[in-house]
């Protein structure tokens, strides 16, 4: 497995240099939020692909451990407000959640991680749907549907961190993120890391030179929803809520779509993911109320045509930049027609949705929208015509300019390795 | 004893409208290994495509019409979505089927909105068949079963003394013989996944009506579906009924009972006036655990039987 920019300290030193610098070129705290939800997202999105992209277990239920460990954080936090328990920094509560993560996982993961594959799938998602149904029963410790309210500025912590401001909290964040990251990676290279894919790829083999495949799972399991539940810890301290929402199947399907998109198969793809999707999940929602059907589309699109991912689509260009970094230019023409086509599609296409969306839900008699900034009426046939025609070009463009692109690439794949084997 | 007759009855017609859905799923997974996430997307589509239809045209053409419309969208899935991307596994089958269970419901949003449609049970059939002891039984309910009972008997037929039920049993067990005995295996996929398809969407055109046309439920129903498909084993028809009846008188009887859960804690010595977690407990009623029970059957299936009640092999 390729692991690009951890292997270098210089980049990974360059990366945490931007997490400091980032909040402080923005005065919005919209945006400190939306940075805050991203790191929360980037531990939650690495947690869960030790378990799909290194370990070969496709969950839908990993939110269970991220919520409950944001359950019990919110608890400790009360407890801890009310003196019913012994005080502890809100900087180390993200340990708490970790450790109720653990205990969860241990606990569900012994029984759910004998067969991998689409056993795993189903009791994973069974006990998805278990979570969610006692989250309305045991109202002792969810509070039904209203959720556990919490406070996270408890007493003043070291140089004077409150947890009241939300910078503090991004930061809290930026650092647990850091943290959690490396351990992670560190992971990885460990010999249980390597036993881990290994039992993804083969696990008939793995067994042969001794292992017991189960606990190599159960293992990954556990670890996995520990940096699970510190996520759901500091997603408690960010937003000072916790609701049934958050173990429920929506949770674990929108971790699994960031992952999936950023790519599995590589260190840096779940970052990616989580970075971009919260990013176009805070700003597009606003602006068009069909963003979960364009996620949803994307999600599609990459199991079909680049199972690697984000992450994936970048590292097939890796070999070609390390042998022959020119050839990469050559090859910007091909990519660009390639681009031009697919805007010209997209365009039309989210022109039509984006009408049919608007007739469905205006309430009014009025039809009159704005699109792309331009006013129109959606009773209008002119719009429908240019989108649809918009869209059939752009496709029939698309439909001759990856062929060409894929053999662009395939080509200079060829160049490249022959001048590795001259 | 009426409420126990009624809610039976009301539980067989609830199972049965699962065993519409179960029977093309399971034929799905046995033969392809594909757990098709968005098999309950198609039931919704099917409703929606029969109130659209019934808008227009009444309820009966919306009977023939919907299915097939649904079957048709499943096979075309099928061939130009799902094929090609067997070749990377089954699990990234399921994540496409996962997928495409997310934009079917972004899409039935986008066209007939987030609020439930009025589609309605059809006047002639909204009478009441018989009234005993005080409670109406409805003739739709009726006819709902006996659709469902039709296509069980259909099926059942169909795949035990047909030649074509015969190369889909065949091709469940040994795809490759049967694709080496000269059978287009890829199109024996394509319709039996239109056909699983179809038979989900029968189920929405005649259970639509019943449960509510709306966005969510999908999402409410599949979970139960998958439930169903491995706690009566793979493959298994028969299985799939018995789970289905199972699940469904069992959810009727737990949820018009409501029985109170306290005699076991008093037996177990617990009071009622407890705080903390077991405050919550003793107060349980059958009813309120009603909604846990699939997915407790489930996990404990996968975990002590993961071959389903009349299964030949694991999941």
């Amino acid at each position: 497995m390729i692991m690009p920019g951890l292997k270098k300290p210089g980049a990974g030193a360059g990366l945490i240099a931007l997490l400091i610098i980032l909040p402080l070129l923005t005065d919005s705290g919209f945006a400190i939020t939306v940075m805050s939800q991203a790191g929360v997202a980037i531990i939650f999105a690495l947690a869960f692909n030790m378990l799909l992209g290194q370990g070969g277990m496709l969950s839908f239920g990993h939110a269970v451990y991220f919520g409950l460990a944001g359950y019990v954080t919110a608890h400790v936090m009360n407890g801890m407000a009310n003196e019913d328990l012994p005080y502890m920094p809100v900087t180390l509560i993200p340990i708490v959640g970790g450790i109720a993560g653990l205990f969860f996982g241990i606990l569900i993961g012994f029984v759910s991680t004998r067969r991998a594959g689409t056993a795993f799938a189903m009791i994973s998602l069974g006990f998805a749907e278990l979570a969610t149904a006692l989250t309305l029963i045991i109202v002792f410790f969810f509070n039904g549907e209203e959720g556990v309210q919490t406070d996270r500025w408890i007493r003043e912590e070291w140089f004077g961190i409150t947890y009241g401001p939300d910078i503090q909290v991004y930061y809290l964040i930026a650092v647990w993120c850091v943290i959690a990251a490396i351990a992670m990676y560190a992971l990885t290279r460990t010999p249980f890391g390597r036993i881990s894919n290994a039992v993804r790829d083969n696990p008939e083999r793995v067994q042969f030179i001794g292992y017991n495949t189960h606990r190599v799972r159960w293992l990954a399991f556990s670890l996995s929803s520990f940096f699970a539940g510190l996520a759901g810890a500091l997603h408690a301290v960010n937003i000072e809520h916790i609701g049934f929402e958050t173990v429920g199947l929506g949770q674990s399907g929108v971790i699994l779509i960031m992952v999936y998109i950023g790519g599995t198969g590589n260190f840096a793809g779940p970052i990616l993911g989580a970075i971009l999707i919260t990013l176009l999940n805070s700003y597009l929602s606003d602006i068009t109320p069909a963003w979960y059907l364009y996620l949803g589309l994307i999600f599609v699109l990459m199991v079909m045509f680049a199972p690697g991912g984000l992450a994936g689509l970048i590292m097939m260009h890796d070999p070609i930049r390390r042998v022959r970094p020119r050839l990469l230019l050559t090859m910007l023409p091909s990519y660009a027609i390639a681009s031009g086509a697919t805007l010209v599609a997209l365009a039309g296409i989210i022109g039509l949705i984006e009408m049919i969306y608007f007739l469905s839900t205006t309430v009014t008699r009025d039809t009159a929208m704005v699109l792309y900034g331009i006013a129109l009426n959606a009773a209008d046939f002119w719009p429908w015509l240019i989108c649809a025609a918009l869209g059939a070009a752009g496709g029939y463009g698309c439909a001759r300019a990856y062929p060409r692109m894929a053999e662009t690439y395939n080509s200079a794949m060829h160049e490249a390795r022959a001048t590795v084997a001259s | 004893m009426e409420v126990f007759v009624f809610s039976l009855f009301n539980g067989i017609l609830y199972g049965m409208l699962l065993f519409l859905l179960a029977s093309g799923l399971t034929l799905i997974f046995s033969m392809m290994g594909v757990l098709n996430f968005a098999h309950a997307s198609f039931f919704m589509l099917g409703a929606y495509f029969a109130y659209q239809v019934s808008d227009h045209m009444g309820f009966w053409p919306g009977l023939i019409i919907a299915p097939i419309l649904v079957g048709a969208v499943g096979a075309l899935v099928e061939r130009y979505a799902l094929r090609p991307v067997h070749r990377f596994g089954h699990v990234a089958e399921l994540l496409f089927t996962f997928g495409l269970a997310f934009v079917i419901e972004e899409i039935v949003q986008m066209v007939w909105g987030k609020v439930p449609v009025s589609y309605d049970v059809p006047a002639s059939l909204n009478v009441t068949a018989f009234a005993w002891q005080g409670l109406d039984y409805s003739a739709y309910r009726i006819f709902m079963l006996l659709i469902s009972v039709a296509i069980f008997v259909a099926l059942f037929f169909g795949l035990t003394r047909t030649r074509i039920g015969l190369i889909i049993r065949a091709a469940l067990t040994h795809p490759h013989m049967v694709a080496s005995l000269g059978h287009d295996v890829p199109k024996v996929f394509m319709w039996t996944f239109g056909v699983g398809c179809a038979l989900a969407g029968v189920a929405g055109v005649i259970g639509g009506n019943v449960l509510g046309t709306e966005p969510g439920m999908a999402i409410q129903l599949g979970p139960i579906v998958f439930v169903v498909i491995v706690v009566g084993g793979l493959g298994s028809l028969g299985g799939a009924l018995i789970a289905s009846l199972l699940i469904g008188i069992l959810n009727n009887l737990a949820i018009s009972y409501d029985f109170s859960l306290y005699p076991i804690f008093r037996a177990l010595g617990v009071e009622r006036d407890v705080d903390g977690i077991l405050a919550d407990l003793v107060n349980l009623t059958t009813g309120g655990i009603a909604p846990l029970v699939p997915y407790l059957l489930l996990v404990l299936m996968l975990i002590f039987r993961p071959r389903g009640l009349l299964g030949t092999r694991d999941v």
